[in-house]
């Protein structure tokens, strides 16, 4: 067992802040940001309920200075607002004193621009600067450009929705196997046509607030959000006398391998996922003192999640909740999201409500939180699910 | 450090690759400005019940693999790792057209969940039953490097013993034609002979899936060793060979124990330039392979190029068709890759002769 | 065989890409799913987009999609009587 990779700053925008400190107000207080969506004309506007981000595309250009005539999709203006946050919060002055690099993840893409234009571009010129901005890492070559990271290591992973937990993963091992001495990792997606009515195919969209892990729960709200964090080596970190957020301690991936959209009845992967990660973190099940569930809120998420917590866990689960009833499922960012979240919850001892939960599943006896509570937390558990049967799991520790 | 071998390959590409009994023997020469890949019958390879709803991009990635996973003598493999730039397009076309033209109504879900840039390495996942690592990088012309890199790092600590890799991309209609408008397909239908001397912007759009079993275990029938691999997201062309002879040092070598240089050429006039950069500079005197006139260029056209750098270490033979320059090196023990996509992400990638 | 049971075989086999299945392959009892035709859960959400495009019938739930799809006769029986175009 190797130590935890050190988390140095954090930068979110979401659909319940637009800082890291609105974001845990917003927690502590219980509110949500789901609501009716307002930015997106779309046919389902009064049958979905999604979380929305407030600023326009226009505020945000503001806010980064962008010339009008840039060519930024939305996924790409988030994720350089919320990458700036985590820049300033790990007081980086200079970003090429050391080697850094980015790993983003994003599933949407510059696909909210493409749909936009996608006829326009055959008949116009006038929209044409987007066409570039379609593919998936366009958006991180922007926050890197924003960053100033030249002349290194900038990726992009799309995993569905594990895809931010899997950008810090990737991200740990560069810092851990001395590729790296900082890495910025983490993702963004925006609301679009393309997956409001993707999940609306797939008959697992809310019309109302979602319920996760509730015996009635009708299905997922959609949100859009990005976060990012900031992992150091040990050697920066001691060099340069760094405040230390929180560890990475340790992370699994693997694959439910049964079918395309649906998780297994038993959640293999996710069990899979969490076991890899308490190895990799050199931790015992009764060590963990809190999970951040992924807890969609469809009745396949979390029914296998659920069984597949039961599986590691047998009968001491920790607490756990789904914060996806504040923000809406924010797909390739959600790990990121809820990293943030899990850093959050052991900085200030604090374990979040799973909102709107009345009824426990008929399946199991798992009850999440349902209300704010304190406990010393020195270990967070943070799952992410995905498409592709891909299933990713996170630790975060106080401690190295 | 444990060593890293390229136990198998697979691949299909503009050229009749999915065979890897042959090396470029019969080469089919193009007349266009955007080239398809030569398909093998698929159904020799997937079942109908998985194949019908998979796109073109789908089964090329799956049959790619299962080529490569067959030569490796393996059943299954501890993680499976993609490379994709642009991911299933032709499912995200469908899927768009059908949400504009029904006024998002009457949609079904099979293009979009088919859509999602996961979809190969999870079909692969599904058919083989692999509950390992499964990763997908989607980083325009370093997704297939991406992929190679976390690939490398799991087989040198020991975590993975065998691990499938694999760029895959397919073009799709409407994606080329805005690309066509935007002048990155080039505006006329030109001869693959006569690729680098078009003198016109743009490239030809090609598509194909080339997949590899990694192992630290060498085999007998091992291509190559892998010694490393580097991006960058920028690189102006004045420190390209600095950051080169950098790379090269940290392996140990320098720019005269490199026998043959694989070059990404694609004849576009605003770009090829970086390429000419080492071919007329550093390495000047090496031999020169270039390989996009018989691939087309895609994000992970690159990943076509590092086929033709395991099948040249293997063999030990060049094809004629493929050479850059008159220069012939006398034997081929260490091979570099260079490659970048309109003058950003950079990639270099160092094999060995095992 | 009825119109409606022969039309839906068609539609079955064009919209689920069944290409190596002939119509007559399918009989009016065979069960669509598990052992019998083999489709599954992405099928069926297929199925249901059908019925409403085809047939103007919605449905909100798709596990009530389960006992309607059992076989072309019981869909047939289902659309004969729910259908509003």
């Amino acid at each position: 067992m190797s130590k935890g990779v050190a988390i140095t700053g954090m930068g979110i925008i979401s659909a319940i802040g637009n800082n890291v400190a609105e974001n845990y107000r917003s927690l502590i207080a219980g509110r949500t940001g789901i609501s009716q969506i307002s930015k997106i004309d779309t046919l389902h506007k009064d049958s979905i309920m999604v979380g929305e981000i407030e600023f326009t595309n226009r505020e945000l250009e503001g806010k980064l200075g962008l010339s009008p005539n840039n060519n930024y999709s939305r996924t790409a203006l988030l994720g350089a607002i919320a990458a700036k946050e985590a820049i300033a919060d790990a007081k980086i002055l200079d970003i090429k004193a050391y080697r850094t690099g980015i790993i983003s993840s994003t599933s949407v893409g510059g696909m909210d621009m493409t749909e936009k234009y996608y006829y326009d571009y055959l008949e116009s010129g006038d929209n044409r600067r987007y066409i570039e901005g379609h593919h998936a890492g366009d958006s991180t070559e922007k926050i890197a450009e924003q960053l100033g990271i030249d002349q290194s290591l900038v990726t992009t992973i799309s995993t569905a929705c594990s895809s931010a937990a899997n950008a810090i993963m990737f991200g740990a091992r560069l810092i851990k196997t001395g590729q790296l001495d900082r890495v910025i990792v983490g993702g963004a997606d925006c609301l679009s046509k393309f997956t409001i009515n993707g999940f609306k195919t797939l008959m697992i969209l809310s019309d109302t607030h979602s319920t996760p892990f509730d015996e009635n729960r009708k299905g997922l709200n959609l949100g859009e959000a990005a976060a990012y964090l900031v992992l150091e080596s040990e050697m920066l970190v001691k060099k340069e006398n760094k405040k230390v957020l929180g560890y990475v301690a340790g992370y699994g991936n693997a694959n439910d391998a049964f079918h395309q959209t649906a998780s297994s009845e038993n959640g293999d992967g996710a069990t899979l996922s969490m076991e890899k990660a308490l190895t990799v973190a050199g931790l015992k099940p009764k060590d963990i003192d809190y999970i951040n569930a992924h807890g969609t809120a469809t009745g396949n998420n979390d029914l296998s999640e659920g069984r597949a917590i039961i599986r590691v866990f047998g009968k001491e689960v920790p607490e756990f909740s789904s914060t996806k009833a504040f923000t809406g499922h924010t797909l390739a960012a959600a790990g990121a999201i809820e990293a943030v979240y899990a850093i959050l919850s052991l900085q200030n001892n604090i374990i979040y409500p799973n909102l709107n939960f009345k009824t426990p599943m008929k399946e199991f006896t798992l009850i999440p939180e349902t209300t704010l509570k304190e406990k010393v937390l020195n270990t967070v558990l943070s799952n992410s699910l995905g498409f592709g049967g891909n299933c990713s799991t996170l630790i975060f520790s106080k401690n190295p | 450090m444990e060593k890293v071998f390229i136990n198998s390959i697979g691949s299909i590409s503009a050229q009749k690759t999915f065979d890897n009994n042959d090396f470029l023997e019969e080469i089919t020469t193009y007349e266009d400005n955007v080239i398809s890949a030569i398909e093998p019958n698929y159904k020799d390879f997937i079942p109908p019940a998985a194949a019908r709803r998979m796109a073109k991009g789908i089964k090329m990635g799956v049959v790619a693999a299962k080529i490569a996973i067959e030569e490796a003598n393996l059943t299954n493999v501890d993680a499976i790792i993609t490379g994709t730039g642009m991911g299933c397009v032709r499912d995200s076309e469908k899927f768009v057209t059908a949400i504009l033209d029904n006024q998002e109504q009457f949609l079904t879900p099979t293009s979009f969940i088919q859509s999602t840039h996961n979809t190969v390495a999870g079909q692969i996942a599904l058919g083989i039953g692999c509950k390992g690592y499964n990763f997908t990088y989607v980083h325009s012309s370093v997704s297939f490097e991406s992929a190679l890199l976390d690939a490398l790092m799991q087989l040198q600590t020991k975590e993975a013993e065998n691990i499938l890799i694999g760029g895959v991309d397919e073009s799709g209609e409407h994606t080329n034609a805005i690309h066509k408008l935007i002048h990155h397909i080039k505006p006329e239908k030109i001869n693959s002979n006569k690729l680098l001397q078009s003198n016109t912007e743009g490239a030809v759009f090609g598509e194909g899936a080339n997949f590899f079993v990694l192992s630290n275990n060498k085999q007998n029938s091992s291509y190559a060793q892998i010694l490393g691999v580097k991006t960058f997201n920028t690189l102006p062309q004045s420190e390209l060979a600095t950051n080169l002879e950098e790379f090269l040092k940290n392996n140990n070598l320098s720019v005269d124990d490199i026998d043959v240089l694989i070059s990404g050429n694609n004849g576009d006039l605003n770009f090829d330039n970086y390429y000419l950069e080492l071919s007329k500079g550093l390495f000047k005197n090496t031999q020169q392979v270039y390989y996009k006139h018989l691939s087309g260029e895609f994000n992970t056209a690159s990943s076509f190029g590092f086929w033709v750098g395991a099948k040249i270490l293997k063999s030990q033979h060049i094809p004629s068709e493929i050479t850059l320059n008159t220069i012939k090196s006398k034997g081929f023990g260490t091979v570099l890759l260079y490659n970048q996509y309109r003058g950003k992400n950079h990639s270099f990638t160092l094999l060995r002769q095992c | 065989m009825s119109d409606l049971k022969q039309e839906l075989k068609e539609k079955i086999i064009t919209q689920l890409n069944l290409e190596d299945i002939a119509i007559d392959e399918i009989a009016d009892n065979d069960s669509l799913f598990g052992d019998g035709l083999g489709l599954d859960s992405i099928d069926a959400l297929e199925l249901i987009v059908m019925l409403d495009k085809d047939y103007g019938i919605k449905l909100t739930d798709p596990k009530e999609g389960k006992k309607i799809f059992e076989s072309i006769e019981v869909m047939s029986n289902y659309i004969t009587t729910h259908r509003t175009k």
